[in-house]
């Protein structure tokens, strides 16, 4: 994408609203203009950075704690038969349960500061990196394996300098998956109980008929998880530059 | 049995062995050969022809202790009674660089994998050798196929093993640079037991210092050309037989339809 054309895409998208609220002559408190939205953005700064920084802590360790212990399932599953035949069957399982409805049995045992947050974003992430990072380990080249066994390669020495490596595309997929799904994780947690962060915001928000505020917390969000999305591109892009030796 | 590092040491040093391959071999209950003996002398290039789907790649890999999907009923002997696996090193139709390592480390894999200290000198004497001393940094894309292949045969020399098997391994090359990785791994692998599996008579009739041709019920040894290897394209014996086999060839292949 052109930075040109997402400018024009934004200036469309914000010239669409503004008329829909002409048109349909909505009062504020149903649908705000876009002018009001960012004057009350600009008023409420403080308050929504406050609440942004609770939830980008959320998202950033469930992104990292999440995508590490999917890393190390990966690897356990690729490296051992026993590990995988006991465990690939509780993991399908478990995705069999839906994890937002977990939600309030994670507030009630992780209280509702920013652990039991971090715990859902972990949660949702945890399979994707798994998967597709597991998957990207079973499908090294049959010939580097081959070529392997017949230099006398040790067990360990394969994963390292030839699974993993070659796997790395595979970790990037799950990895900007995991970035896309971490945001939606933390505001899920915060919106089933919460006293900081920017769902709970949106929810307080709305209920007390301050949409403007709201329609500000949602769009900071959307910037938020845009960012994120952007930065672990640039990370799987590195991956998957150094994987392919370019 | 156990080698210690000081016995390897010797054995390497020492001449590398005949090989022998007697038996049948079924995938899915079903014969691919029968009963057949293939012998490879020690010490010279045995050129393995044969119509496509005969198993030639099966021959190759089990000698390799490769996993083939079938069942081998038979035996594989070497002439000095050891067994193969750690004396065999291998090239592949597929270059099988991993593009994330440059050349050099790309030649010094084996030892890498097996966990042991990397000889580089010994690696970029090898490089030079192949002729790639100016490309020792770059990585497998920013190179052509002939180089690649290159590197991949100073990685197969890099293992210091006396027994080497090539599956087709100048096939995907275009002509000239075919003929010019003949040549030097000829000149590379001399003193070694080689078997060549390959489709292309031109390339046997040139290197074979034996030329077997492989059947459902028998490897057949053919005649090669009285001259010693490497041989001269152009030469009359070595066109004469290149002809013959390709005939040949063709005529199992049109009892088979």
């Amino acid at each position: 994408m052109k930075k040109i054309d997402i400018l024009a895409a934004a200036l469309l998208a914000i010239g669409l609203w503004q008329f829909i609220v002409w048109v349909t002559d909505a009062p504020h408190y149903i649908i705000p203009s876009p002018l009001r939205v960012v004057e009350t953005a600009f008023k409420s700064r403080a308050l929504i950075a406050e609440h942004t920084w609770v939830t980008a802590l959320e998202v950033v360790a469930g992104l990292l704690i999440g995508s590490a212990l999917g890393i190390i399932s990966a690897l356990g599953l690729a490296a051992s038969g026993l590990f995988r035949r006991l465990f690939l069957p509780i993991l399908v399982f478990s995705q069999a349960v839906p994890v937002f409805a977990l939600a309030p049995i994670l507030t009630l045992w992780f209280g509702y500061g920013i652990a039991s947050k971090i715990v859902m974003t972990v949660l949702i992430i945890y399979f994707p990196v798994t998967s597709a990072f597991h998957d990207g380990l079973n499908r090294t080249p049959r010939g580097m394996l081959d070529l392997a066994q017949v230099m006398g390669a040790k067990k360990w020495q394969i994963m390292w300098r030839m699974r993993i490596p070659a796997a790395l595309p595979a970790l990037g997929s799950g990895l900007k998956l995991a970035a896309v799904y971490a945001p939606i994780g933390a505001v899920i947690g915060e919106w089933v109980g919460a006293s900081n962060g920017l769902g709970y915001l949106m929810l307080l928000a709305n209920g007390r008929a301050k949409i403007d505020l709201m329609f500000a917390s949602l769009i900071v969000l959307a910037l938020f998880a845009v960012i994120l999305h952007g930065l672990v591109g640039k990370f799987t892009n590195y991956l998957e530059a150094y994987s392919k030796g370019v | 049995m156990v080698y210690g590092a000081a016995w390897k040491a010797k054995k390497l040093m020492t001449d590398a062995p005949s090989i022998c391959l007697e038996g049948s071999y079924s995938f899915d209950n079903v014969r691919l050969f029968d009963n057949i003996k293939l012998e490879i002398p020690a010490g010279q290039w045995t050129c393995l022809l044969g119509a496509s789907g005969v198993g030639k790649s099966t021959i190759l890999r089990l000698i390799l202790g490769l996993e083939t999907g079938g069942e081998f009923e038979g035996e594989i002997t070497t002439s000095d009674g050891l067994g193969l696996n750690e004396w065999v090193s291998y090239m592949a139709q597929s270059d099988l660089l991993l593009p994330w390592l440059n050349v050099v480390d790309n030649v010094a894999l084996g030892a890498q994998l097996r966990g042991e200290a990397v000889d580089y000198d010994r690696a970029e004497q090898l490089i030079e050798r192949i002729g790639l001393s100016a490309h020792k940094a770059k990585y497998p894309n920013e190179l052509s196929g002939g180089m690649r292949q290159r590197v991949a045969l100073g990685r197969t020399l890099m293992e210091k093993r006396p027994i080497m098997l090539l599956d087709e391994p100048f096939s995907a090359l275009d002509a000239s640079t075919r003929a010019d990785m003949q040549e030097l791994t000829f000149e590379m692998l001399a003193d070694k037991t080689v078997l060549l599996v390959t489709h292309d008579p031109a390339e046997a009739a040139r290197l074979g210092h034996k030329i077997v041709v492989l059947s459902a019920t028998e490897a057949q040894i053919w005649d090669a050309p009285k001259t010693p290897p490497i041989r001269d394209v152009n030469a009359a014996d070595v066109v004469n037989c290149q002809a013959a086999l390709l005939k040949h060839l063709r005529g199992e292949k049109n009892e088979k339809n």
